[in-house]
């Protein structure tokens, strides 16, 4: 039986494009950008300039605060600049460019992590925070905080949900990575000195709960959850529900009912750091929509601009009319291909028209479909009016800030209203409200 | 560089359904049962039908000119308004009666509180109920399908009010198919049925409030009905079958605007429907009370929402599983 949580939806996922392609290699480009903050935490600042030599797995950029993760050069060559420039969120902000020479050629400090076994809890969290991990699955919240928690931890989560439509990076991660993913779950397992894992998995994606129950088939301390395909099964909060039973009370993060939940890619890339000492200069990236000629998988050195990656991926059939980063449910959409993939790009997404054509709202017709969706069991067209209204009060009594921004409401919607648009435009509000009314006290 | 690419919020899809949509679907579920109307209470009652979609979409359009607001006929909300009005009329109603009724239902229930949506009350009902009382006999003036058509036709009582006073009722399998007199669309329970699986399987509909109205209405009913002659079974089965319940479960006590929108609120006003209905026709005057039981929780929907607000996820908080 596949488990799963009351509430959410089966979106059309149109994972058919590429979740039978493998990932591809591409052919590297010229000029690689690198974003110096792509996490969420303490800014960074570069620590090379420009002129100087990088290597592969050279660390960039740094900062001497714990609560960040370094950026690294994903090719050889000479940093060309250090200019502002558009990121995935549409903004300009400070990127390294490095002009990529060819050579590939390896930084000395990149080597395996001799002896896991004998390294402390703390020596294990600096080398995951010297690889630059962060949630890959789309947080961007420094791996090595989440993984040093304040109370104990009983369920271990790896999500390989990937419920968003049309991504299936994490799907292929899991399929032509599977040893080294059950080797990466090994190594959170002993940082957190936990005994069981869950890997939690859609059951679209059969193939991958087939190889990865294979792979762990001689022992007991993995196990591999078959999940209903729905979205936001890949949600956090969803996906402890799911898995455990638990909710995550409002304002409580996942360890304080026990569980944590780890993207499959960042454990992916905790395997590389250690046994290769790899830091995250890869990733798998999902070039899909019905706009692109060739949709596929593709492993992509970090850094390249995403206009690049629509090339290796064939071009377009006809000019796009939507350019998205992430999922289409929560992504970004992007205004200018001179984005270049950073650590969360999880997939490109070029729609020819639309769906995503937003039609004229029309009154609510309190069909109550956002209500019965809600994977967090609130009532967002009752939210939405409070939202409009700029009522706090409302909005607080209606739980506005459990809302987990999936998006289900606007894309159930036979009014077409945007209600999480607003609802999420509004919560800010609500947060400094609550926090004045708190330091009043 | 030029801006080439829309930008916008997420989420970047929709589902395909829409208002119109959704309304299209309600007239095909209710079609079957107008269709069968047409049929056995003759011309009169397509007349009649079309007389009411067509002064109810002529209001919507006039009304929204009159307010200088753009004009809503393309959301068809009034077309199912104007149906569902005309299936709640006997075939033998003036046709004037049903311009006004129509106007009634658009205008004063529906537009001056807002329009779609907004309405507290569901139009079509709000509109038969307000001419139940102004012209009482008029609208229980009911044609038996069985007796004849045209000017044969012959006037009699509906199954409930022969029941309520005494006298032999139709047989079942009739009450089941629809040959029984009544208004034009509520006689068929076959037709509506199908209509209302087909709207359950498009998931237009939920069944909580049919199901908590009917089940609330059967229980009360198998128990303490004054039952005549007949026994409990036979008699709670007529009585589902008649006097436009099944209409009124499925099509009109399922309307959007004018019900609950939680889970545990509909089931509430299902069975605040069904008990309702049941206490009209056994101690009330009339011998129906669908209608007045639909309007009567239609207005106690928002406090009903109010006080079933669903506990967020994050409130239902700690460790049990």
């Amino acid at each position: 039986m596949a488990l799963t949580f009351k509430g959410g939806l089966h979106v059309p996922d149109y994972k058919y494009y590429t979740n039978k392609s493998p990932v591809q290699d591409i052919e590297p480009a010229g000029l690689y950008y690198f974003p110096v903050n792509q996490h969420k935490g303490a800014p960074l600042s570069p620590i090379v300039k420009p002129g100087d030599y990088v290597k592969v797995g050279q660390k960039l950029a740094d900062t001497e605060e714990y609560m960040a993760a370094p950026v690294h050069s994903s090719v050889s060559g000479t940093v060309k600049s250090i200019e502002p420039h558009i990121n995935n969120f549409g903004l300009k902000t400070e990127t390294i460019i490095v002009e990529n020479d060819g050579k590939d050629e390896v930084y000395e400090g990149v080597h395996p992590i001799e002896n896991i076994d004998a390294l402390s809890k703390r020596e294990l969290l600096w080398v995951i925070r010297d690889a630059g991990l962060i949630g890959l699955g789309g947080a961007g919240f420094p791996t090595h905080v989440k993984l040093n928690p304040s109370s104990p931890i009983k369920y271990l989560i790896i999500n390989g949900a990937e419920c968003e439509p049309y991504i299936t990076s994490d799907h292929r991660r899991m399929l032509e990575n599977t040893p080294e993913l059950i080797e990466g779950i090994r190594i959170v397992m002993k940082v957190l000195d936990v005994k069981d894992a869950y890997v939690g998995v859609e059951t679209n994606k059969k193939d991958a709960i087939i190889k990865l129950r294979e792979a762990v088939r001689y022992s007991d301390d993995i196990k591999i959850v078959p999940l209903k395909p729905k979205y936001p099964q890949g949600a956090e909060k969803q996906l402890i529900k799911a898995i455990t039973g638990r909710n995550v009370p409002t304002g409580k993060i996942p360890a304080d009912v026990g569980a944590m939940v780890v993207n499959v890619d960042t454990v992916y890339n905790i395997y590389r750091a250690f046994k290769k000492g790899m830091p995250v200069i890869e990733r798998i990236i999902t070039v899909s929509g019905d706009a692109v000629k060739s949709p596929g998988n593709f492993r992509v050195r970090l850094g390249v601009p995403i206009s690049y990656l629509f090339e290796q991926a064939g071009g377009f059939v006809e000019e796009p009319h939507k350019i998205i980063i992430g999922g289409p449910m929560m992504g970004f959409a992007q205004y200018s291909l001179d984005v270049p993939a950073s650590k969360t790009t999880s997939s490109l997404i070029a729609l020819l028209h639309p769906e995503s054509v937003y039609d004229e709202e029309m009154p609510c017709i309190r069909c109550g479909k956002c209500v019965v969706n809600c994977p967090m069991r609130l009532m967002p067209n009752k939210l939405n009016g409070a939202a409009l209204n700029r009522d706090i009060d409302a909005a607080k009594k209606l739980n506005i800030l459990d809302c987990i921004e999936c998006g289900l409401c606007s894309y159930t919607c036979p009014s077409k209203r945007s209600m999480l648009q607003n609802i999420s435009s509004f919560k800010p509000e609500v947060i400094t409200a609550i926090r004045r009314e708190n330091n009043g006290k | 560089m030029e801006n080439k690419f829309t930008v916008s919020a997420a989420p970047h899809i929709h589902t395909k359904e829409t208002v119109p949509g959704i309304m299209c679907d309600v007239i095909i579920a209710l079609a079957p049962a107008a269709i069968f109307g047409c049929v056995v209470f003759g011309y009169k009652a397509a007349v009649l039908l079309l007389v009411c979609i067509a002064s109810c979409v002529l209001a919507e359009f006039l009304f929204c000119k009159a307010v200088r607001k753009k004009s809503t006929i393309g959301d068809l909300s009034a077309v199912v308004t104007g149906l569902l009005l005309g299936m709640n009329l006997p075939s033998t109603c003036p046709v004037w009666m049903a311009v006004v009724g129509s106007v009634f239902a658009i205008i004063i229930v529906k537009q001056i509180f807002g329009g779609l949506g907004k309405n507290f009350m569901n139009p079509a009902l709000g509109a038969r109920c307000f001419m139940l009382i102004a012209w009482t006999s008029a609208m229980t003036t009911f044609n038996n399908p069985l007796a004849g058509f045209g000017p044969d036709a012959v006037s009699s009582a509906t199954p409930l009010a022969a029941m309520k006073a005494g006298e032999a009722a139709p047989s079942l399998f009739n009450a089941f198919i629809g040959l029984i007199p009544g208004t034009i669309g509520e006689t068929s329970a076959a037709c509506l049925l199908l209509g209302a699986i087909y709207l359950l399987i498009r998931r237009v509909i939920s069944i909580k409030i049919p199901a908590a109205y009917i089940i609330t209405f059967a229980v009360f009913t198998y128990f303490f009905a004054n039952k005549g002659g007949m026994s409990a079974w036979e008699y709670t089965l007529m009585q589902l079958c008649t006097g436009g319940l099944m209409l009124g479960a499925f099509f009109m006590a399922t309307d959007y605007t004018t019900t609950p929108t939680t889970s545990a609120g509909m089931i509430i006003f299902g069975i605040g429907c069904g008990a309702l209905t049941f206490l009209i026709r056994r101690f009330g005057g009339y011998p129906e009370g669908v209608s007045f039981s639909i309007i009567l929780m239609n207005i106690a929907a928002p406090l009903i929402e109010k006080a079933t607000i669903p506990k967020s996820f994050g409130q239902r908080g700690g460790k049990s599983k």
